[in-house]
């Protein structure tokens, strides 16, 4: 295995061993995720027939705001310790490092995301093919999320207020992945085609994969300096 | 003379901007009050009323050149900014900072005027409209640009990552404005819409176009002014700043 490939499965490694140790981190956010879209139906009644209208849009709109919970810690923990300066000096481009990083970010935040909102959206009572849609729009949409927002993530390190400013700067950049993984899903309970939908989520995804991490390991180093 | 006899930075240096900015800053003023003061008397006045809206598209006048201004000052912010990240430029780097509360503002008139409009002819101040959801996204993209600026402590620091958030929402615009138009089409279809009548009166081109370069000469005015400033604020210290700032 060639060194960079080690460094980044290293990387990845560690980031989920943390995780996995600060299980409590983690788990908040898996929360918060489930208690957003509970509080929905308190919010505007139990109609079945609204709620089953809503639950795309509400469960991605949660998703959205439970990632940005555990993306303002992407960065902000290495950059306090002084792993962030270690992996800038690194012998291997930033940018794969940011990747891995990125990638460890999706597994336990987007991908925990998606094993549960079928079960959310069972609760607002979407029919069974939707729910195989909604997970796939999760599972294609969530890693956007995580690439988008660790950009983010990457400005605000060591910035004054940066749980806030975070979500200010990442929420209307990722909505065109909002528009479109809710809109697969209420294509599909409409009885139209989603693969217009889900093209067009994974060419964000392809785009976003290439520039994101660039972005990213450019705004670490201008925070750095 | 040839052209590459042109010193093509000497106005980056501050200390020569500076002075150009302050003799430019009159002449847009004056323009922005007089093309304006045209534009509205003919907007007003010498337009006809139209057959379907009534008066009420008389702001029309003000709402077209505020939406302009707010996409291409966005676009002017964003080259500015990425200037200063390429080459390390401080001027340019000011100088976007110095367009996004110009921006920000052209973005809320259009939207403000937007309601306005709304509210006569579709009967209702805010529709889920494909143009007028992608414009409330870039004021928010134009916030958060200030916003994050507005955090950072060193200056230099701010221009830099403020200048990256500026180039992704750059990046990010034209998607953006496509999703939210196939969004829309997906969602209400074409229950209202804002393409006008294409038999558009002469006048009233006119008074628009007129309207449009007063909007522009108030954002060159305005824009300088601020940047004239910010160069002051941040250059306060050099001896060239104290000159300038006991003169005036």
């Amino acid at each position: 295995m060639s060194g960079v490939a080690a460094a980044m499965l290293a990387l990845l490694q560690r980031d989920l061993r943390l995780a996995l140790r600060r299980r409590a981190d983690t788990l908040a956010a898996l929360f918060f995720f489930v208690i957003v879209v509970s509080l929905f139906p308190l919010g505007v009644g139990p109609e079945r027939e609204l709620l089953r209208t809503m639950a795309p849009g509400v469960v991605w709109v949660a998703a959205l705001l439970a990632s940005m919970l555990s993306l303002g810690r992407l960065f902000a923990d290495d950059h306090q310790d002084g792993t962030l300066e270690q992996m800038l000096l690194a012998p291997c481009p930033l940018p794969l490092l940011v990747l891995a990083k990125m990638a460890a970010h999706w597994l336990v935040s987007g991908l925990l995301l998606t094993l549960v909102a079928p079960l959310l959206a069972l609760q607002f009572g979407l029919p069974a093919e939707s729910l195989g849609v909604l997970a796939a729009s999760l599972l294609l949409g969530t890693p956007l999320l995580s690439l988008i927002g660790g950009v983010g993530a990457a400005l605000t390190v060591g910035v004054r207020g940066a749980g806030v400013l975070l979500s200010l700067l990442v929420l209307p950049l990722v909505a065109p992945v909002l528009i479109f993984g809710a809109g697969a899903v209420e294509a599909a309970a409409a009885g139209l085609g989603v693969a217009g939908h889900f093209s067009l989520l994974g060419a964000m995804l392809a785009l976003a994969l290439f520039l994101a991490p660039l972005a990213a390991a450019a705004a670490l180093r201008i925070a750095a300096e | 003379m040839p052209l590459t006899d042109i010193n093509w930075f000497y106005y980056a240096a501050p200390q020569r901007f500076v002075p150009l900015a302050g003799r430019l800053v009159p002449w847009f003023g004056a323009a922005a009050v007089l093309l304006g003061l045209a534009g509205l008397w003919v907007g007003f006045f010498v337009a006809p009323t139209d057959a379907t809206q009534g008066e009420a598209y008389r702001i029309i006048f003000v709402h077209v050149p505020a939406a302009w201004m707010s996409m291409i000052v966005y676009l002017a912010m964003a080259f500015w900014a990425g200037i200063g990240l390429a080459f390390n430029a401080r001027l340019a780097s000011m100088m976007a900072l110095a367009l996004a509360p110009t921006g920000a503002l052209m973005t809320f008139l259009a939207l403000w005027t937007g309601a306005l409009w709304g509210k006569p002819t579709w009967g209702t101040w805010w529709v889920w409209d494909a143009r007028l959801t992608s414009e409330l996204l870039l004021l928010f993209l134009y916030i958060g640009y200030l916003s994050l600026h507005a955090a950072i402590d060193d200056p230099r620091r701010a221009d830099r990552a403020a200048a990256l958030l500026a180039l992704v929402g750059a990046v990010n615009v034209p998607i953006i404005y496509f999703s939210v138009q196939w969004w829309n089409t997906l969602h209400q279809g074409a229950s209202v819409s804002l393409t006008r009548s294409p038999s558009m009166a002469t006048t009233m081109l006119t008074g628009m176009l007129l309207m449009a370069l007063a909007f522009w000469a108030y954002c060159v005015a305005v824009a300088l002014a601020r940047l004239r400033i910010i160069v002051l604020e941040r250059e306060r210290d050099t001896a060239w700043a104290r000159r300038a700032l006991e003169a005036a």
